[in-house]
């Protein structure tokens, strides 16, 4: 395995020099820097592409202008020196530049990705194992329709529809009784096709969901949850308890009482200890990332101890379920504390929740719970235009691949064994399944970071990719080239972590 | 015993009228099919496929009719390029809506798409930009598929030194994304979308010349390329008369799905500014140029997108068509 790995960086290495100074030749072969300073009309005009030339080393050729560059970015590497990626054309530091810029679009793009493979792959997979139903041919047709839908136009309408309807509606929330029985019949419908079953079954889980549902948005109108949202302690414990059921379906079954139990106690737990971490939460000088990772730190360990205690024979299964259960519940509290922060955050923007422009308002000053709804708000609307098309992406594959494992002849072995369906899915063809996604999700990131590119255009953020996009525009080699080493030592590393991962999924691969 | 339920082989003679169970003369004739029959009965049955394939046609023929093609004249009378007054704010004139539902009745009007900012018709705009967007797309597909499949051939085949150096190669370009490759090299060919069709088939050959190596690495094992050697042919006839007919149904498919990719790039591109430049228009950037008027004047905005769609759709549902049409095992895991 460290052969593998130490071999995967070498040819990484090379291909990132390679493809470098492709870049680095192609951009300056893409126009001129000096064409602005040509047509300038001013008396120092030769003074200024003077300098300009001695800035981007303009009168060296493109070989000795890429091992300067190279030079400096080598310099980032090594301790104790400073990251030299040269200047633009208006004499500014890229390095400065960058560093604003690569928070913001990292953050667009993890988000992307991490929702793009958790929800892809999940419908992908129900979708597979319902196939040729109702449910199945939708999700295709879907699929096709997402990935046929230029990035920009889709980001250009969900301004539009979206924010800017959303933010109408915010002003005075009502639910009108035509949205929410359209609402009702497609929460039903959607519900039914999850849970399935025989037709009895289904229509019944179609109308006992259609009526919750509709019942539930005219409760929440009546006590106005939309311009004072909140979890509640109770709704959090009820949460927990239905999460720990759900995480005790899928990893182990139902019949699993020891699992069951460990989940049950944890989110029990949880339940409790909300009382005790939410003051903790609300404490402005105590809330930040980083407590919060402690806080998740110590309830996986409580999580891993309860598992281990109550495991008995289904020890590894038990814990994995108690670790996700409170990992849940951990979610559910956060959440409560972000929608606890809506009603003032919406009165600090003036009533418009869902931005569209910028990566986070200008100058807002909030407590910690305000400031990061105030990041998830302006990242909604970015994300889930890329989401879009990768979503579709995954979700054919991942059905694509789903199928073809259930077909093979160990599923076929594992039924006739008399498992329970359940434990053919999850335990034997699930794994084998996501295999060959490893290698779609290394092909994804490329497509993930041009969709950012032109949405962050779209949406004004000043992300990495504006600063190509502008750099491009105006034949500005360093910016284009700054955000050409970060994205291509992330697709660097991305792609090997992929191959890591498909030698983890796969055994056969590791003694190669 | 042929399966005479199967779709590929039809049975007449005398046991198919006499019905099942009869029969002890075994004079039946079986009409068998070439290959390229069963691909084309199987593709004409896919209905998407068939559905993509008429949206396709519709629109080409609706583009390049309309305006007409290098100086060929269309039917329709406004020109993409005469400004003129801009009449009732740009509005469209298209009605669709019978009289009975507070429409005018069907018309078309003069400006059935409405006009832009200086007063050109914008179906005729819309036109235009359709014909280049899909002009860059299919030349895209082709030069795409010929240097894929003369790199992935090479490779495939010739193993060893050469092998390694294009697929060095290959894997090179696919780490860089596609826009920002795309866009480096629609900037340094300006703005004239032939220049842009040749450039921006340099981008998308990679994952064909992939697929093509793995088809050549399987082929090349067969007994029927040992026996083409023995008999003295030389590699470029292996290559070309042996081995790539039988890879003929993974090239077409991915030509299908390339030129679908190649549209969605281009207009990428041109929404950026990197793409298609005035005085030519493409539907990119007939969207870039417009996305401020989406308040006011949201058919502007629209009907290109829609049109994109429409192209990019329709090739998809025919591509998928193909795929299945050329490997019928799939049909049960249809992807």
């Amino acid at each position: 395995m460290g052969v593998f790995v130490v071999r995967r960086l070498a040819v990484s290495f090379l291909i990132l020099i390679a493809s470098t100074f492709l870049m680095f030749a192609l951009v300056s072969a893409s126009g001129d820097p000096l064409a602005d300073l040509r047509l300038d009309t001013s008396p120092n005009k030769q003074q200024k592409i003077d300098q300009r030339i001695e800035q981007l080393h303009l009168d060296k050729s493109v070989p000795a202008r890429y091992l300067i560059w190279a030079g400096g970015v080598v310099k980032c590497v090594i301790p104790g020196q400073e990251c030299d990626l040269g200047t633009t054309i208006r004499g500014q530091e890229v390095t400065t530049l960058l560093s604003q810029a690569i928070g913001v679009t990292f953050r667009l793009v993890t988000a992307a990705l991490v929702l793009a493979i958790l929800l892809g792959v999940t419908v992908g997979i129900v979708s597979s194992l319902r196939q040729y139903s109702g449910f199945d041919y939708t999700i295709t047709f879907s699929a096709f329709l997402f990935f046929s839908l230029p990035v920009f136009w889709v980001a250009v309408l969900l301004k539009q529809y979206l924010a800017i309807g959303v933010n109408n509606w915010y002003a005075d929330p009502v639910i009108t009784l035509g949205f929410g029985v359209v609402f009702a019949v497609l929460s039903g419908v959607t519900w039914g096709a999850i849970i399935g079953g025989d037709r009895r079954r289904k229509w019944i889980v179609r109308g006992v969901a259609a009526v919750l549902t509709f019942a539930m948005l005219f409760y929440l109108q009546a006590v106005d949850w939309f311009t004072h949202p909140a979890l509640g302690p109770g709704l959090i414990l009820v949460l927990a308890l239905g999460s720990a059921v759900a995480v005790t379906t899928l990893v182990a079954g139902l019949q699993r009482r020891n699992v069951l139990n460990a989940c049950l106690v944890t989110a029990a737990i949880g339940g409790v200890a909300q009382f005790l971490v939410t003051p903790w939460l609300q404490d402005p000088k105590w809330a930040s990332w980083t407590n919060i990772l402690l806080l998740a730190v110590i309830a996986v360990v409580v999580a891993v101890i309860i598992g281990y205690v109550m495991g008995g024979l289904d020890r590894p299964q038990a814990i994995r379920a108690t670790v996700l259960t409170a990992l849940a519940t951990g979610f559910f509290i956060t959440l409560d504390q972000l929608l606890r922060a809506v009603p003032s955050y919406s009165d600090a923007v003036g009533g418009r929740i869902l931005a569209t422009i910028g990566s986070s308002t200008p100058n807002f000053e909030g407590t910690f719970w305000e400031t990061q709804l105030d990041t998830f708000t302006h990242l909604l609307l970015p994300t889930l235009s890329i989401l879009l098309i990768s979503f579709a992406t995954y979700s054919r594959y991942s059905r694509g691949t789903m199928l073809e494992t259930m077909h093979q002849d160990y599923v076929r072995t594992a039924r006739a064994k008399g498992l329970t369906e359940r434990t053919v899915v999850m335990r034997h063809a699930f794994r084998n399944a996501l295999i060959p996604l490893t290698t779609l999700a290394a092909f994804d990131f490329g497509a993930l970071i041009s969709g950012a590119i032109i949405t962050e255009t779209i949406f004004g953020w000043r992300g990495m990719g504006v600063l190509f996009v502008n750099g491009l525009a105006q034949s500005d080699p360093y910016p284009v080239m700054g955000f050409y080493i970060v994205t291509a030592v992330s697709v660097v590393v991305f792609n090997m972590l992929a191959d890591m991962s498909y030698a983890y999924l796969d055994p056969r691969i590791r003694l190669t | 015993m042929p399966d005479i339920q199967s779709e590929d082989v039809t049975v007449t003679g005398p046991v198919a009228e006499a019905g099942p169970l009869t029969s002890i003369e075994r004079e039946f004739t079986i009409q068998a099919r070439t290959q390229r029959e069963m691909v084309v009965r199987r593709f004409f049955r896919h209905r998407g496929a068939m559905a993509g394939l008429i949206v396709f046609v519709f629109v080409l023929v609706l583009a390049y009719t309309s305006i007409g093609i290098l100086g060929l004249p269309g039917w329709w009378p406004q020109s993409y390029e005469t400004t003129g007054t801009v009449q009732n704010g740009g509005a469209m004139t298209l009605d669709l809506l019978p009289p009975f539902v507070d429409g005018d009745g069907f018309a078309i009007g003069n400006h059935p798409f409405g006009q832009d900012d200086v007063g050109r018709d914008y179906f005729a705009l819309t036109m235009r930009g359709t014909q280049i967007s899909v002009l860059i797309a299919i030349s895209v597909g082709i030069i795409s598929t010929m240097l894929g499949v003369v790199v992935g051939a090479f490779s495939g085949y010739y193993r060893g030194a050469t092998e390694s150096a294009l697929m060095r190669l290959t894997d090179l370009m696919l780490t860089i994304p596609l826009l920002v490759l795309a866009a480096v090299i629609g900037q340094i060919s300006g703005g004239t979308p032939l220049l842009l069709a040749l450039v921006l088939g340099l981008v998308l050959w990679p994952n064909l010349a992939r697929l093509v190596r793995g088809e050549f690495l399987s082929l090349r094992e067969k007994e029927f390329v040992e026996a083409a050697r023995a008999m003295g042919a030389p590699n470029s006839r292996i290559i070309f008369r042996h081995i790539l007919p039988n890879t003929l149904g993974t090239i077409i498919v991915n030509a299908t799905l390339t030129i679908s990719a190649a549209i969605i790039l281009e207009t990428a591109l041109s929404f950026l500014g990197f793409g298609v430049q005035s005085p030519d228009t493409s539907l990119g950037k007939l969207i870039s140029d417009y996305q401020a008027a989406f308040q006011t004047r949201p058919w502007l905005f629209w009907w290109p997108g829609l049109f994109i769609v429409a192209i990019a759709l329709s090739v998809n549902f025919v591509g998928d068509g193909l795929r299945d049409a050329f490997d019928p095992k799939q049909t049960r895991v249809r992807a």
